[in-house]
């Protein structure tokens, strides 16, 4: 293990190191801190110059203000109408992928696999006029759905590296053996991958919940109206107008990010270890 | 029909898997790409009538002074970004103990990746925000004079890196501590025997090790720095003056914003930036190519 253990060095270390724990944690978080504190601080704190001290209540109303006062409601839908199709059909889409490239051998499949690699790296903005006209002229423009089939087509690029690495490494005797059998190609899929697949959809599944909830700049591209933008772009909106009203916007900032929070937390796991795929070999 | 399906199944069978992908990801990723290059050709304001102009776009873009800034800005977000590398792998290290609640740590050490680059923005706006914010206090506190980050030419964009920076840390550490947690425990302690210690012990033993770590770590920072847009959107909008844009910024301000709808001329824009990209990219690509093709 690296470093060594802090159990086997002296007990001042040790305690040094306890400490230096969560003093540490408290310097990284500061930002994130400030702003849960700012959220539940009465505006008249604020007013009064009161930024750090202790609060003169808990203004938990600030977030019953956002919601009554604001459309956070509604641009928290909109990010769920556009997050949850993103996820089924990317994963859909990219278990089979994953599963040509990593079952078949055939002459150009390095040259796929690579072309879905090398497209989910290119800078967002070489697509965004032609993405933004096609979807003008699909009619799909401002709509929940335009949104979310660009998502789920650019997301099936990195799911693809991600479900061929995964596929590849499962036992080919399997896939081998149902062969022999005479086992049709879409049933070996069907019955035997998918099934096993269970641990990597989980795990994209929950990336690909954070990275779309949390995407800004295809909701600002693709959606204009508070009607359909996701709650990014709608908070973005919102800072414009609560100039300076700091306990909303904090308020607002702790419910934009509460779901992805939520979901890391609750599957943490699967969070990681799709996040890690390839950090060992 | 069935004699022939039979026949050629496995031929057919990977092909029919990735038609309905690799449809989607050809009309929204690939060919998009190749349409940008040709409406960096264009003048158009995305309604009316496209005029081929040839390679005008780019020699405007020779004179153009904030095209320089952005481009300059890019490249200083590049380097300190990677500073993330050295920073994720320090922490990585300062965790990666066995004490009691050491897992609550890590994730609460991970938290700000998980948060939305627009939450981000605005927390560090909040902090960065003359004479209430934290920074702006502690600044005033040991210099007497407050520093409005977000608001001077000289500083903002280092400001913004800053907020970058956070959640980017936070990734490379969470590489790293599983880079760390497969370590071959053997070949630590037969290095600890020989006396490795220290620095030593990190360089020659730990790092080659964590070597796929690394690689992951650069690769995802790189693209981050490069595709960096919401931080600057958010907390600046490219200001003071421009001083704050990058590259993709910059494209989306020409191409979609009250500025104007200049399509083609931001066009020619993001193919600068997708070249700079393309040469991270091929490396990538090459490097994941031989590993995969020794294998």
């Amino acid at each position: 293990m690296f470093p060594r253990p802090i159990q086997q060095t002296s007990l001042t270390a040790q305690w040094m190191y306890k400490l230096a724990l969560p003093v540490a944690l408290i310097l990284w978080l500061l930002p994130l801190l400030g702003v849960a504190m700012t959220s539940v601080r009465p505006a008249m704190d604020l007013a009064q110059g009161n930024y750090f001290g202790i609060p003169s209540s808990f203004a938990f109303e600030n977030y019953l203000d956002v919601f009554r006062n604001s459309d956070i409601g509604s641009y928290m839908l909109n990010s769920f109408k556009v997050t949850i199709p993103t996820v089924i059909g990317a994963v859909a889409l990219s278990t089979m992928t994953g599963f040509a490239l990593g079952i078949y051998k055939f002459r150009s499949n390095l040259l796929v696999f690579f072309l879905f690699v090398a497209g989910n790296f290119v800078p967002f903005q070489i697509l965004m006029v032609p993405v933004r006209d096609l979807t003008l002229d699909l009619g799909m423009y401002n709509t929940w759905y335009g949104l979310a089939l660009f998502h789920i087509a650019f997301q099936t690029g990195f799911c693809t590296l991600f479900m061929r690495n995964f596929i590849k490494a499962l036992p080919f005797e399997l896939i081998e053996a149902a062969r022999v059998e005479g086992v049709a190609e879409w049933r070996i899929f069907w019955y035997i991958v998918l099934p096993l697949m269970r641990p990597a959809i989980a795990a994209l599944s929950v990336l690909i919940f954070t990275f779309i909830w949390n995407d800004f700049f295809w909701a600002t591209v693709l959606t204009t109206s508070k009607e359909t933008q996701p709650i990014t772009a709608g908070l973005s909106s919102l800072n414009g107008q609560w100039v300076a009203a700091w306990h909303l916007v904090s308020a607002g900032s702790i419910i934009a990010a509460l779901p992805p929070v939520l979901m890391f937390f609750l599957m943490q796991k699967h969070f990681i270890a799709g996040l890690t795929l390839g950090a060992v070999k | 029909m069935s004699r022939y399906w039979k026949r050629n199944q496995l031929r057919l069978a990977p092909w029919l898997f990735l038609a309905p992908g690799l449809a989607m990801f050809a009309v929204y990723v690939i060919i998009p790409i190749f349409q940008s290059l040709s409406i960096s050709f264009y003048d158009w304001d995305g309604l009316g009538e496209a005029v081929y102009i040839g390679t005008d776009n780019y020699v405007e873009l020779i004179d153009d002074e904030a095209f320089y800034i952005s481009l300059k800005n890019n490249v200083i977000w590049l380097a300190l970004y990677l500073l993330a590398v050295p920073a994720g792998l320090f922490i990585a290290i300062f965790l990666n103990q066995t004490v009691r609640g050491i897992r609550i740590y890590k994730s609460l050490f991970f938290f700000p990746f998980v948060i939305s680059q627009v939450v981000v923005g605005l927390m560090f706006s909040w902090f960065y925000a003359p004479d209430f914010g934290l920074f702006y206090k502690l600044i005033e506190l040991i210099t007497g004079q407050g520093i409005a980050i977000l608001a001077e030419e000289d500083y903002v964009t280092y400001g913004i890196i800053v907020a970058g920076l956070w959640p980017q840390i936070a990734y490379v550490m969470i590489l790293y501590l599983t880079g760390l947690n497969n370590v071959a425990p053997d070949q630590v302690e037969a290095a600890r025997l020989d006396g490795a210690k220290g620095w030593k012990m990190l360089w020659y033993v730990i790092l080659p090790q964590l070597r796929p770590a690394t690689f992951i770590a650069v690769v995802v920072t790189v693209i981050g720095a490069l595709r960096s847009f919401d931080l600057v959107s958010i907390m600046t909008d490219g200001g003071p003056w421009g001083s704050s844009r990058v590259l993709s910024f910059y494209m989306y301000e020409q191409a979609l914003s009250e500025y104007g709808f200049r399509m083609g001329y931001g066009a020619a824009i993001a193919v600068v930036l997708f070249a700079i990209m393309m040469v991270f990219i091929s490396g990538f690509i090459w490097k994941m190519w031989r590993d995969e093709t020794e294998r």
